[in-house]
């Protein structure tokens, strides 16, 4: 519990922290969704490859929408983009920072489901089986050109019973597995490497131009914060002296309409104030009915209220 | 537990992360409620459309409502809306934007529904395998059948063991078309849902961001004005319960030595927490009485008894403007 505590402070602390986590969900969020997406080839001649090849392509795509749309400082990234200039200049350097940020934490999830499919083999095979040359294969070898491609695109199926315990199936398979999983870590060696050396090289090319930019992005972003919360401070303080407000001229009617005896009683007194004057079930409900029908207007800069 | 807890008040500590959260549990609850969920395909011609496309767009709605129920800002609107003007003006700016952040939320829980099912793919192949291509998918040398034979026996499509047309179309191939062509719905629903989301998020800063921050500020302003109230109300209603028992009590206390002719023993250190009721008898008195007739909602006067059915009778009222009956001393100017 004290681990978990500590980690989610830790990602709370910073806000490129809060993101990282967001990025790291995501990742997992794609490997899960992946796992329980029951994939399920067609095994039909053209619909093989437009479903293969949108199984690859098209969740990155959604995925990559979702990390822009849950990185809080994208909006932020937008809003300091297209505010009019007024008396503070815009810093363009700035802006490519936080974009280019953005978009490589979003790139993060899109390119674990790539990686993730290749590497799993079922996308390829259905997509590519049908592309196949047929001489390369013994069971496929001397049939019909229009027969080879029926068989072609029923090899994803292993169930099928044209395909069960058929060699040349199993064969069709493994290749294009093959070629599938060197394609996927290639593509992941290829983005490790130049990660590296996006990280290692940065220090050489305009290091205080780097730093100025994420320092002011980070201003950016906390300010927008701050806002917010002193936004909301501040209407929880207004609504608070509206409220008094409202109460005291509902006393002040009633002392001006009812006929009561100044009370004697020391130990009512207390009390009494805590009621503002509101002490029978009339008068609640008469408040209740003028604080529905008549709000009191948005202004508690007068020190009398309303009569 | 902890865990539990410090993940509600990171919640409750934002009203707008207490709505997301609302808004991630019905998402879950949806796929939960799916999953649970024993689909049952008919199986018969016409009852398999109606059945599937009923699962399909149904539970949604409901999800929808829902959404809308669990919103604790929809009484808000509906007040802000229906109010009478008074002395402040209304913005139909913030109405809107009150009820599309509603609207918004709302949304998330049936799109996950309608995802989930495009995806698992059952709904659609209950729905549509009447409508397979038995000419591209099927086995043309079959001897022909008529067209409602044919499409009793597609219909069993879903139902593998009672399906009987494996030499008309082979039943993995049917299935495996329609899931197909479900799943490719499915996603292309998704990346439509995000688009849309993406493109509201992100034009909004581009237009009208000033009358956004206007709208936001004065809707939260409402509702923190709303729950302010509703405690003050609440702790007053205390105080005056509070008030009001306790000249009960002395009502009955005043009562009783009234009533008595003879002075009450040495009361014990805290008797006056005891409000003179020191037996069961006079306790027993004391509840029957509240029950039976309860003090008229009015705290003016602190001494009088308060017409409590009490057999002794208390002193007349000493002034004229405390009632004895159940209504208010406070007279209405309207």
């Amino acid at each position: 519990m004290d681990r978990f505590r500590m980690i989610f402070q830790y990602f709370q602390s910073n806000s490129e922290s809060v993101m990282n986590g967001i990025c790291g969900l995501l990742a997992l969020a794609s490997v899960k969704m992946y796992t329980s997406f029951d994939f399920s080839c067609p095994c039909l001649p053209q619909y093989n490859m437009v479903y293969g090849l949108g199984i690859m392509f098209v969740p990155p795509i959604i995925l990559f929408l979702c990390g822009l749309i849950l990185n809080r400082q994208s909006l932020v990234m937008l809003e300091e983009w297209r505010r009019p200039q007024g008396r503070r200049k815009k810093d363009l350097a700035v802006i490519r920072y936080m974009c280019s940020s953005i978009m490589q934490r979003a790139m993060v999830a899109p390119v674990v489901w790539i990686v993730v499919t290749l590497l799993d083999g079922k996308c390829l095979i259905c997509a590519f089986s049908g592309s196949m040359d047929p001489e390369k294969f013994v069971g496929f070898a001397n049939v019909s050109t229009v027969q080879v491609q029926q068989l072609l695109a029923k090899v994803p199926c292993k169930d099928d019973e044209l395909m069960r315990n058929n060699t040349s199936r199993k064969a069709v398979s493994r290749y294009l597995r093959c070629w599938s999983q060197a394609l996927g870590w290639s593509i992941l060696l290829i983005l490790i490497i130049a990660a590296f050396l996006a990280r290692w090289l940065r220090p050489c090319f305009n290091q205080a131009t780097l730093l100025q930019a994420r320092h002011w992005s980070n201003y950016i972003d906390v300010e927008q914060k701050i806002f917010e919360e002193t936004c909301c401070e501040h209407s929880r303080l207004f609504a608070h002296k509206c409220i008094l407000h409202f109460f005291e001229s509902m006393r002040q009617e009633i002392k001006l309409h009812s006929f009561s005896v100044p009370r004697e009683g020391d130990g009512a007194e207390g009390e009494e104030d805590l009621l503002r004057g509101i002490t029978d079930q009339d008068q609640v409900n008469k408040l209740l009915k003028t604080w529905y029908y008549e709000k009191p207007p948005l202004d508690v800069s007068q020190a009398a209220p309303r009569h | 537990m902890d865990k539990f807890r410090m993940i509600f008040q990171f919640f409750q500590s934002n009203q707008e992360s207490f709505m997301n959260g609302i808004c991630g549990i019905m998402a879950l609850a949806s796929t939960q409620m799916y999953s649970a969920f024993d689909f049952n395909c008919p199986c018969l011609p016409h009852y398999n459309l109606a059945y599937g496309l009923g699962i399909l767009l149904v539970p949604p709605f409901i999800l929808f409502l829902l959404g809308f129920v669990l919103n604790n800002n929809i009484s808000m609107l509906a007040e802000e809306w229906r109010r009478p003007q008074g002395q402040r003006g209304k913005d139909p700016a913030v109405l809107r934007y009150m009820f599309c952040s509603m609207a918004q939320r709302a949304m998330i829980a049936p799109a996950v529904w309608v995802s989930v099912t495009l995806l698992d793919g059952k709904c659609i192949t209950c729905a549509f395998c009447t409508s397979v291509p038995v000419e591209t998918l099927g086995n043309a040398s079959h001897p022909p059948l008529s067209q409602g034979e044919v499409q009793r026996v597609l219909a069993r499509i879903p139902c593998k063991d009672i399906y009987n047309g494996q030499q008309l179309i082979a039943n993995e191939v049917a299935v495996r078309y329609l899931r197909c062509i479900s799943q490719a719905l499915g996603w292309c629903f998704v990346l439509l849902m995000t688009t849309l989301a993406f493109l509201v998020r992100s034009l909004r800063p581009c237009f009208s961001q000033a009358a956004f921050l206007k709208s936001r500020y004065w809707s939260h302003y409402i509702d923190i004005e709303r729950k302010l109230f509703d405690e003050t109300c609440a702790e007053h209603a205390r105080n005056f319960a509070k008030v009001c028992i306790q000249q009960f009590f002395e009502g009955m206390s005043t009562d009783l030595v009234a009533a008595r002719c003879h002075l009450p023993r040495k009361a014990p250190a805290d008797a006056e927490k005891l409000l003179g009721i020191t037996d069961r008898g006079t306790m027993n008195m004391a509840l029957k009485s509240w029950h039976r007739c309860k003090p008229p909602l009015h705290l003016h006067p602190p001494v009088l008894p308060t017409g409590n059915g009490w057999a002794g009778e208390g002193q007349p009222p000493t002034h004229p403007s405390a009632p004895r009956r159940e209504t208010a001393a406070y007279y209405s100017w309207v």
